[in-house]
């Protein structure tokens, strides 16, 4: 191997970025998720917690929908249903919110940490959960922690309910000492087997990792001080980076660690921060980066010039609108994003191809016309939009597989590839 | 407040979302905040509908609650009316709109539409999905039936009847509705409309000349019905055709409503389940205790044939519909048992405990409260997941349905007395637990690398099993390669269906290589080669 391990784009001083795409930002109707949704995967990360959502039965309904079978493995999930005499003032809402979480509790003895999830209804009847939050963890006098955020859909989309959850743990983590020497947390919630593997690469490099956010157990979140560093490993945290910040810790800027060049650019930035010796960081990040880009190249073939737009989700997309294309010759016709947060993406925004449409938002239906007129090869949308437009000719691929799949990282860098590779693959192969 | 994991039935507004779909030339337009569109999915997936469902969010945000939801509602009304031109339009609120007391009605009215506009109220804290299914659909047949039609004199034409109650998410409904026509055409009776699924507004406005009305499915046609009887006239039947004896029953009460002769359609030879429930092989199902909850008409229905047809014991009777609780509890007299009405899994959980059934026919929920007790089981009702909206014809009404149920209900009873012989054998030297599944992987399992079989759900087995069946074993020895304890430690992370598959590789491919210790980078390496 020749030289170092490459970076793209320039590490650059901020202001002499490429300039800020345009982006098309539009109104409408929405077709994505609430942040109820984040429960989903946050309830089995996250291992001594129980999310309790206030709410209506379209809350519950929409956690058994979006959970599928695993509702019935005793989840440490439910939700409080409020109901007319709640809403008339004949109950006391807080009164029975109380009885609720006794009742909860009695059943679950080995819950430690309980969030209070508000939801659409809770925030527009302004049900206080803060205090309700706060009054219940005194009453429970430290044997269960509440806590409280909102994954309503007034106000979240999808995984920013992640975000919202993650933003309200971070007042929990305890300070380091004033003497701590510099560490380094890795931010979002990622499947096990791949947070194992990015732990082993960074004691492999010699830095020092305080732990993850979020930790298995609340019991466990990592120190953070102004000695703390941290990565973003999802780029949907814009309230938790920023609740970092407010603690002292610096976030490392880097692509987002998909694919072979994003996990690359993701330790590299940290490495550089720690002041790791270059020729050791090649050493240690050459095998799996060998790996993954063995394991890309089977998918080229398919991939390569095939057109894909993204319809808005996660906010993964502009990450990944950015590996499909910089490592497998893909070409994004428009990349839609929820939410766009231009400094933690600018860095993915420069390494796009210059003319792709970015829309940030959604109006559904003229989006829709404008997948019609695109007719790309690959369309990349919820489960609500994926069949009908199946139907139409057009190939799919659903979003929230990327969200519970793992695919960060070198060694799940081919199975990003194939999400991706095998819709194409099936339509080819079917003679019906 | 009500504590709750799971809901037997959604919000009403799906129940509006269910009538909408069904029909053709509809349009709803829904007042509800971001993320209320996740209900699209129930129809695009678990039903594998190739169309969006005809609906239309007007998804408000926070930052739009200080503003003007009302003019964001008149916007989605005015554009999804352009762009769709709806014979017939459906405006309503979710439970979060109808907090912020914005009147769709009223805002509807105002936009002066060139196509009828019928305004629904959904009270998302008081009542269900099925609810909202009937109300829905009650209004709208209210709202366009043209009230001076009426049936033709009978002299020279065939009876006409409406079939009332099929919709979207029901279940079999599609199966269900083929069957009926055909039961119906055997005995000379013509259907004028099949109403929600598959009709148009404009059927509905025609509604009034069918000579009566047979509902299916009371929990969603049966209000529609009575206004259509009080209102027009037209006699109702309400016998629902599930079960050998219920369909006999339908046919001769059809039949005389229709003055024409039931022997054709009773003469019907489909009907295999008397002879099958006869035959000696049966023998063994008598006085099986069975367990039946589910919606109060497929419940009763079940029960019926459970009893009369099939010759189990019926131990225990429920519904979670509390709209049809002097029904349920009519018919757990007849059956001597408590009746069970709750919307409450947990109390269903215990009751299935108490009364300890050898067979559980029920929904989607039963299906895993009885797999956690090792009971055998088969589903009767919504709600379903995907695997109950079969892609064959699948029907549980008339002669063929009750074909169809006594397929269904023993399947799960062969398969018990098979998981039952599996058991007794269990002990024996190749399938005992000390061996381990070691037989399945090729090599001799230690404790610590395999937990104890019991700490696994059955299913690790089962697919681990699956996995030996199908996976090809490479030729090669792989006895003399040894795992470094991190590599056996990461093995475990996959996930046990594909695990067995996941070492037999790395096995296949550490001996392919000539190594003799697999570690991490063995066996990454071994997922890179087999990612070809």
């Amino acid at each position: 191997m020749t030289g170092d391990i490459g970076l793209a784009p320039p590490r650059s001083a901020p202001g002499c970025a490429t300039p800020a795409p345009e982006v098309l930002r539009e109104r409408g109707q929405r077709e994505v998720f609430c942040g109820l949704t984040g429960i989903i995967w946050l309830h089995r990360k996250i291992q001594d917690a129980f999310f309790l959502v206030v709410g209506s039965r379209t809350c519950a309904h929409l956690l058994q929908s979006a959970a599928g079978v695993m509702i019935f493995a005793e989840p440490r999930f439910a939700t409080a249903i409020i109901e007319e005499r709640d809403l008339a003032g004949m109950a006391d809402c807080q009164d029975e919110l109380d009885r609720i979480v006794r009742q909860l509790l009695d059943r679950r003895p080995d819950i430690r940490t309980l969030f209070l999830v508000g939801s659409c209804p809770s925030e527009v009847i302004k049900l206080d959960l803060g205090k309700a939050a706060q009054r219940l963890d005194v009453a429970l006098g430290g044997r269960t922690r509440v806590l409280n955020y909102s994954g309503s859909g007034i106000e979240t989309t999808f995984t920013e309910g992640e975000d919202a959850c993650l933003a309200t743990l971070v007042p929990e983590m305890p300070a380091a000492a004033a003497d701590a020497a510099p560490s380094l947390v890795i931010v979002g919630a990622l499947p096990d087997i791949v947070e194992d593997q990015f732990l082993r690469l960074f004691a492999e490099l010699g830095i020092p990792v305080a732990g993850c956010l979020p930790a298995r157990t609340v019991a466990n979140l990592p120190a953070i001080g102004p000695q703390t560093r941290f990565l973003l490993a999802q780029p949907f945290l814009g309230d938790t980076c920023r609740a970092l910040e407010d603690r002292g810790a610096k976030r490392l800027d880097a692509l987002f660690p998909f694919g072979a060049e994003g996990t690359t650019d993701w330790l590299l930035a940290a490495a550089l921060s720690f002041g790791i010796d270059r020729m050791h960081f090649n050493a240690v990040v050459a095998p799996g980066r060998e790996r993954a880009k063995r394991a890309i190249a089977h998918r080229h073939e398919r991939l390569a010039g095939k057109r894909i737009t993204f319809l808005p989700d996660s906010q993964l997309e502009v990450p990944l609108a950015r590996f499909l294309s910089n490592e497998l010759d893909m070409i994004p016709v428009e990349v839609g994003t929820p939410y766009l947060h231009r400094d933690l993406t600018a860095r993915e925004l420069a390494l796009l191809p210059a003319g792709t449409r970015i829309s940030e938002g959604q109006h559904l239906d003229r989006q829709l016309d404008r997948v019609r007129a695109d007719r790309p090869d690959l369309t990349v949308c919820g489960l609500g939009l994926a069949n009908p437009l199946e139907a139409e000719g057009l190939s799919t691929k659903w979003a929230i597989e990327l969200v519970f799949s793992p695919i960060h990282g070198f060694e799940q860098a081919g199975d990003l590839a194939d999400l991706f590779a095998r819709p194409l693959r099936r339509r080819d192969l079917l003679k019906v | 407040m009500q504590l709750a994991v799971w809901t037997y039935e959604g919000p009403p507004h799906v129940g509006a979302m269910r009538v909408a779909t069904a029909m053709e030339g509809v349009h709803f337009v829904l007042h509800a905040p971001q993320g209320d569109t996740y209900a699209d999915l129930l129809f695009t997936m678990i039903e594998r509908r190739g169309k969006r469902p005809p609906v239309t969010y007007t998804t408000f945000q926070a930052r739009d609650l200080g503003k003007d939801t009302a003019e964001l509602l008149q916007a989605a009304i005015r554009e999804a009316t352009e762009r769709f031109a709806p014979e017939a339009l459906l405006v309503g609120a979710s439970c979060t709109a109808e907090l912020i007391q914005d009147d769709p009605a009223g805002l509807a009215e105002a936009l002066d539409l060139a196509c009828p506009v019928i305004p629904l109220e959904l009270p998302s804290y008081q009542r269900k999905e099925a609810w909202g299914t009937a109300e829905t659909f009650y209004r709208m047949v209210r709202h366009l039936a043209d009230r001076s039609l009426r049936p033709a004199p009978r002299e020279g034409r065939r009876p006409l009847v409406n079939l009332l109650g099929p919709c979207a998410l029901g279940f079999r409904h599609r199966d269900d509705v083929a069957e009926v026509r055909r039961l119906l055409d055997v005995l000379g009776i013509d259907v004028h409309c099949v109403a929600p699924l598959g009709a148009r507004p404009a059927d509905l406005v025609r509604i009034g000349v069918a000579d009566f009305n047979i509902v299916l499915y009371p929990e969603t046609g049966e209000p529609a019905a009575q206004w259509l009887s009080r209102e027009f006239g037209q006699p109702v039947v309400r016998t629902v055709p599930i079960g050998v004896g219920a369909t006999r029953e339908f046919i001769a009460e059809v039949a005389a409503l229709a003055g024409v002769d039931p022997a054709p359609a009773l003469a019907d030879a489909g009907s295999r389940l008397p002879w099958w429930s006869r035959s000696v092989d049966s023998t063994y199902l008598t006085g099986k205790r069975v367990f039946i909850f589910g919606d109060a008409t497929h419940a009763i229905a079940a029960a019926r044939m459970a009893a009369e047809e099939l010759g189990f014991t019926v131990c225990g009777l429920g519904c979670y519909n509390r709209e049809f609780a002097r029904e349920m509890r009519a018919a757990a007299a007849r059956h001597g048992v408590e009746p069970l009405i709750t919307d409450d899994h947990l109390a269903v959980e215990d009751a299935i405990r108490a009364a300890s059934p050898e067979l559980v026919l029920g929904t989607q929920m039963e299906r895993h409260i009885a797999k956690r007790f090792g009971i055998p089981c088969a589903v009767i009702s919504s709600p379903v997941h995907v695997q109950d909206f079969p892609a064959r014809h699948s029907p549980q009404m008339g002669f063929e349905g009750a074909n169809v149920i006594f397929d269904t209900w023993i399947h799960p009873l062969v398969m018990g007395l098979e998981e039952h012989l599996l058991t007794m054998f269990r002990d024996d030297f190749e399938f005992s637990d000390a061996a381990g599944p070691s037989h399945l992987h090729g090599g001799v399992a230690t404790p610590a690398a395999h937990p104890a079989p019991q700490d696994e759900p059955a299913e690790a087995l089962a697919g681990a099993i699956a996995d030996a069946l199908t996976i090809e074993v490479p030729a090669t020895d792989t006895a003399a390669v040894t795992w470094t304890a991190d590599a056996e430690r990461e093995l475990r992370k996959i996930p046990f269906f594909v695990r067995g598959k996941a070492r037999r590789n790395t096995e296949g491919f550490a001996v392919l290589q000539g190594r003799r210790e697999i570690d991490l980078a063995t066996l990454y390496d071994a997922k890179a080669y087999y990612a070809q």
